[in-house]
């Protein structure tokens, strides 16, 4: 998943440990996806132990950039503990299990999932992937509308923008537990739906290209909502939802499913 | 409680049109109401705060309770129209609004405050089972602990008893799902809400601590009594 990083203040945080004396030059390193330094093994002289480490990275606005829809106090708690946490679980479990290391996040969440039966590492995996996709769609000043060929495929496949709105606020509020609601685009159907899936599952597991999504976990909205969903959601979408970002994932998305008739030039 | 039922809108239904009464037998559409909580909302404090408290029995019960009886009624509608395919797609909005109901209900007879008896170790049978099943106390509440931390997403701990082989089990359902979901032999003596709803605005995203400090307010009376009911010392 390309997210594409509109941040400015990029500040790839992740830090490198290494067991052995030797200190990597920067040429050593790769830059993985999303910002994170990845440490080849074949690089390693001595027997030791080499760590490598996935990175939290931050949000692409301040903590206190989206109130008054959702809080600094929230962002707070749900960034700088839960995902820093998920971060920091992963790092742990793939300092015991070295079959997973050289993975891209992508390749090791679809790794971890194992069909349906996932390994310990893929709720933690999926939840970094899935945390980094959420503060990425949102969006100080976010809402409003769609425009051009967004709009114009969204109308396609739901009708029209409000009928969207309407199926996106639905599945929100009809998931059962924890879970998130995307707007995704299907590679076989080649269109887009609204999809609901629970705990970490994240549509890329089914080769499926995720546009946005939404956390209903209930440690999402608690602070700011107490229980009353409606009102998370419908925040959400009016005020934080980052169309802009939607945008151009769905260009690159372009490049890996054929979305209407090829131009093919007659000779 | 009971008056609103009384008066609920299928009752008055069924006393004002007599022959649909002849049709569907004299049968009248059982709904739920929330149960009182038997101590005020801030009694288990510090454990578990009176904010919690309130939210959970009057936000989050309540609208498990309102759901319930909507889908009750749906389902009746469905049933009498014979309409199959409804009636299966209502039995998941069935098994989580319900669940949430008698799940909720019995977490509520499962806590007292210190004053009535909270966080007393069980006596009789029950603690005997227990120490025979688990070796002692402390090893089943650190068990019950550890699962519940473990569980991924939502869901519950429980502490039930099989009836038939009479026998203590520590299971986790997720999400609502009721402790026979994982045995229909199964009866529920303690039940312990791990959805963030039931704890996050106090412990933040530190459910451990929840754990470890809910055994505090657990009452054991209740466990206790229906434990004897269903395993009776001969």
């Amino acid at each position: 998943m390309g997210s594409t990083c509109f941040h400015t203040s990029a500040a790839p945080s992740s830090c490198l440990l290494s067991s052995t004396k030797r200190s990597y030059g920067l040429h050593d390193l790769k830059v993985g996806e999303l910002g994170q330094l990845k440490v080849p093994i074949s690089r390693t002289r001595k027997v030791s132990k080499v760590l490598a480490f996935y990175g939290l990275r931050s949000p692409p606005y301040k903590l206190d950039a989206l109130e008054p829809h959702m809080s600094n106090r929230t962002l707070e708690m749900h960034w700088g503990e839960l995902h820093r946490g998920y971060v920091e679980g992963l790092n742990k479990q793939l300092e015991r299990n070295d079959i997973l290391y050289g993975y891209t996040m992508d390749e090791l969440i679809k790794a971890t999932y194992n069909n349906g039966n996932p390994f310990p590492e893929f709720n933690n995996a999926a939840q970094v992937w899935n945390h980094n996709f959420f503060w990425d769609s949102m969006h100080p000043r976010g809402g409003n509308m769609p425009t051009l060929g967004l709009l114009d495929q969204i109308e396609k496949d739901f009708g029209s923008f409000t009928n969207f709105k309407e199926k996106f606020v639905d599945a929100s509020l009809s998931l059962f537990g924890s879970g998130w609601v995307w707007l995704v685009l299907r590679k076989r159907e080649k269109r887009l739906e609204v999809v609901k899936t629970c705990n970490a599952i994240n549509p890329i597991v089914w080769d499926d290209i995720p546009i946005i999504n939404l956390d209903m976990w209930e440690h999402a909205y608690y602070f700011d909502y107490k229980n009353d969903r409606a009102a998370y959601v419908k925040n959400f979408l009016d005020h934080l939802v980052s169309w802009d970002v939607a945008t151009a994932r769905i260009i690159r998305a372009e490049a890996f499913v054929n979305l209407g008739e090829p131009k093919i030039p007659i000779a | 409680m009971a008056l609103r039922t009384l008066l609920s809108r299928r009752t008055l239904a069924a006393a004002v049109r007599p022959q649909l009464g002849s049709t569907l037998g004299l049968r009248s559409l059982v709904t739920f109401s929330l149960p009182d909580l038997p101590y005020d909302y801030g009694a288990l404090e510090p454990v578990i705060s009176g904010e919690i408290m309130e939210l959970h029995h009057q936000k989050h019960h309540q609208a498990y309770i309102t759901n319930y009886n909507k889908a009750l009624e749906q389902l009746e509608l469905a049933m009498s129209k014979g309409d199959a395919s409804s009636i299966v797609k209502l039995q998941g909005a069935l098994k989580f609004n319900g669940g949430g109901h008698v799940n909720h209900s019995i977490f509520w007879k499962n806590l007292a405050p210190v004053r009535e008896g909270g966080g007393e170790p069980p006596k009789g049978s029950l603690g005997w089972a227990i120490d025979t099943d688990f070796g002692s106390l402390e090893t089943l509440i650190s068990r019950m602990s550890t699962e519940g931390a473990a569980l991924q997403g939502s869901g519950w701990v429980w502490l039930g008893v099989d009836k038939d082989l009479k026998k203590l089990v520590v299971e986790t359902t997720v999400n609502q799902d009721p402790l026979v979901t994982k045995g229909a032999n199964l009866v529920p003596l303690i039940g312990i809400d791990v959805w963030e709803h039931a704890y996050y605005l106090q412990y933040k995203n530190v459910r451990p601590d929840y754990l470890k400090n809910i055994w505090k307010v657990i009452s054991w009376k209740y466990a206790s009594d229906l434990y004897e009911k269903e395993c009776p010392v001969h």
